[in-house]
């Protein structure tokens, strides 16, 4: 009937599946959309779509293939007839009603066209109440009423059009990321279960219970024992701004995936282009939100597993230059706070969402400089679950 | 037919509505997303109301598995009774205890069965569910038992996004999103909670709220149940409809965090 319909919704890059769109047909065969095109809008949007993060993208392709789509089977036959009279001499403008049809609501207009509707029987033209042509009411077309909705004549009744086009999901649209599940699923080996956790005892512990019913000559002796938590407590590290732009959703899926995975603890914290003195609170690199990188290297322990993201590309002096410390005996360029990371956290890997600039020794030699330092992975699905390894290796 | 306008302790867009009544026609669960405070679980209990079933509520935490919903099989309240040679101990289905889930599927008439916040449970606890929901049955091995639903339950599954869904079970789900309701609807809705609420301070009250929400300065934007606590607080203390849009009294139950409200302070005029 419309599987054009389908298809552009698949090329757009909205996933949908023959599974769904049956239980859409199946919808319409048992008339759920209420024959009405808005129902059919809602209808379409209820079982296509699946986040509020690609309403967006749904309205616009909706809109895309239904303008072009004649939408007279709405409105019956004979209601059309009716509104195609053409020579019928104008009727005469009412400032009052006009002024009242200018305050009615899209609600209200819908319920009184519904009315209308099905009260309607014959042809009403030049008047202010049924649906006709040429005069003072809000239904019907080549009328003088400044406000309502157009129904027959030449270009149909789109009200669902005009929901549509009202996209008001445009908001949610940033966060949209693709691999997000898949890299939520990844961060799961970064789990690490161990009972030490300060929890009552109440899960069932077998062992324990065969052992003391063993010993107790066959009486029950049932044993419980504390449940298991996730020990493995977590320091993100995030490159923000300049040459990172490029990599924006890549690394707000990896932030999303990590906050939303339950990590013991996670802290994050963000630097541009290396970490020097100050680590910022908030990927504005806002200096007043900010705590000293010494703070952060003696309060976090070193059993924090620390994952670094960023490109490692940057000019050799933003590496090696000498001025970002000025008290002697302590590290004054950025490799050297990074070789203070390196020994105090045992743990630490670095995923980067670019490639190895293969072009100019410039862009490279930090690149090689600090993968030589830290284990890096690409921030792909394959680099986190080697990564997630890493971390985890004894 | 069961359809579903609303009811008189609910207010529904005409949208919610329609994606309430696909997901009973088909027979499909319904997914709601929306932000806090948008009136997700009450649906559920509107729902039920309603179409005048019983609401079976199964609350997801951090640590429920999927097979708690179905069945749990009480091995150490057996083993207790076989050592005091009670009654009944060979008779394992004494000690099959149906959840949450097997409740719904084997309830005499159809009900309305809410799965709150399945977002909150393990990543793979949507999947785990899946056949369950799609068949409406599940095998019990311990006793060689098949529990399938007598009238399959209108399901009503609530998320807040904690966490994303998979793929598989989204594509059998009914999903719509609440969006945050406007300045009518939710004038309509504050009516149901306080028919009798003075129309200055309603419209006052509307006036100050939206300007809130509308503020980007603020993190955790206030929602409708905020609202509705607002202005039980604001009756309470007898508080002049004047006042409220300058001086935003009682500001402590509409922003939860320190920040939020000094944002406010430094940026109302």
């Amino acid at each position: 009937m419309f599987e054009e319909f389908l298809f552009l919704l698949r090329r757009s890059g909205l996933n949908v599946s023959l599974t769904e769109w049956m239980s859409l047909i199946e919808a319409l065969n048992k008339g759920l959309h209420g024959s009405s095109f808005t129902g059919f809008y809602h209808l379409c949007r209820a079982l296509l779509v699946k986040s509020e993060a690609e309403f967006d993208l749904f309205d616009r392709i909706f809109l895309a293939y239904f303008q072009k789509v004649p939408l007279e089977q709405e409105v019956s036959q004979e209601l059309l007839d009716w509104l195609g009279c053409k020579d019928i001499p104008m009727g005469l403008y009412d400032e009052q009603q006009a002024e009242w049809n200018e305050s009615l609501s899209d609600a209200e207009l819908e319920t009184m066209l519904r009315e209308r509707r099905s009260e309607q029987r014959e042809q009403h033209n030049r008047g202010s109440y049924w649906i006709g042509t040429h005069g003072m009411s809000v239904f019907g077309n080549t009328g003088l009423s400044p406000r309502g909705i157009r129904m027959g004549g030449d270009k149909g009744y789109r009200r669902a059009i005009r929901v549509a086009g009202e996209r008001r999901f445009r908001d949610f649209r940033e966060d949209s990321t693709l691999d997000l599940r898949q890299f939520q699923l990844a961060l799961k080996r970064l789990l690490q279960y161990s009972g030490t956790a300060n929890l009552p005892a109440t899960e069932f512990d077998v062992d324990d219970t065969i052992q003391h019913t063993a010993k107790n000559a066959g009486r029950l002796t049932v044993k419980y024992r504390r449940p298991r938590q996730n020990t493995i407590k977590v320091l993100l590290l995030i490159d923000s701004g300049g040459s990172m732009d490029y990599y924006t959703q890549l690394i707000s899926a990896l932030f999303q995936a990590v906050s939303k995975t339950h990590f013991h603890d996670l802290k994050t914290y963000y630097f541009h282009n290396c970490i020097y003195t100050k680590l910022y609170t908030d990927p504005t690199i806002d200096p007043r939100k900010s705590v000293p990188t010494e703070w952060l290297l003696s309060n976090l322990s070193g059993d924090y597993k620390t994952i670094f993201a960023g490109d490692a590309q940057m000019a050799p002096y933003e590496l090696k230059g000498k001025y970002h410390g000025s008290q002697e005996g302590k590290p004054s360029s950025g490799l050297e706070w990074l070789y203070l990371f390196r020994d105090r956290y045992r743990y630490a890997v670095w995923f980067n969402p670019g490639e190895r600039p293969d072009w100019g020794e410039y862009w490279s030699q930090s690149y090689d400089m600090i993968a030589k330092l830290f284990p890096m992975f690409p921030l792909t699905l394959d680099g986190l679950e080697e990564g997630m390894k890493k971390l985890l290796a004894r | 037919m069961n359809e579903w306008k609303g009811s008189r302790f609910y207010v529904a867009s005409e949208e919610l509505m329609q994606a309430v009544n696909i997901a009973v026609a088909l027979e499909k669960p319904l997914l709601i997303k929306g932000e806090p405070g948008t009136g997700k679980t009450k649906l559920a209990e509107a729902v039920s109301d309603a179409l005048r079933k019983k609401l079976i509520l199964w609350n997801i935490k951090s640590t429920t598995k999927a097979q708690e919903g179905l069945y749990v099989y009480d091995v150490v309240q057996r083993l207790y009774d076989s050592q005091f040679g009670s009654e009944g101990v060979d008779n394992i289905e004494k000690y099959v205890k149906l959840g949450k889930l097997g409740e719904a599927f084997t309830a005499k008439r159809q009900v309305v069965l809410l799965i709150d916040e399945i977002d909150k449970a393990d990543l793979e606890f949507p999947n785990d569910l899946l056949w369950e929901l799609d068949r409406m049955e599940f095998h019990i091995p311990e006793t060689g038992r098949t529990v399938t639903a007598k009238h399959r339950p209108v399901v009503i599954i609530t998320s807040n996004a904690e966490k994303e869904l998979p793929d598989a079970f989204l594509r059998r789900c009914v999903f719509h999103y609440i969006e945050f309701p406007d300045k009518e609807l939710l004038a309509e809705i504050i009516r149901v909670h306080f028919p009798d609420l003075n129309d200055k301070l309603l419209s006052q009250v509307l006036e100050a709220f939206y300007r809130i929400r509308s503020l980007p300065q603020i993190k955790k934007k206030p929602s409708t149940s905020e609202a509705i606590d607002w202005i039980q607080a604001l009756i309470h203390g007898g508080v002049n409809p004047e006042r409220i849009v300058k001086e935003v009294p009682y500001l402590g139950v509409l922003l939860k965090k320190n920040e939020d409200i000094d944002a406010l302070r430094l940026n109302w005029r």
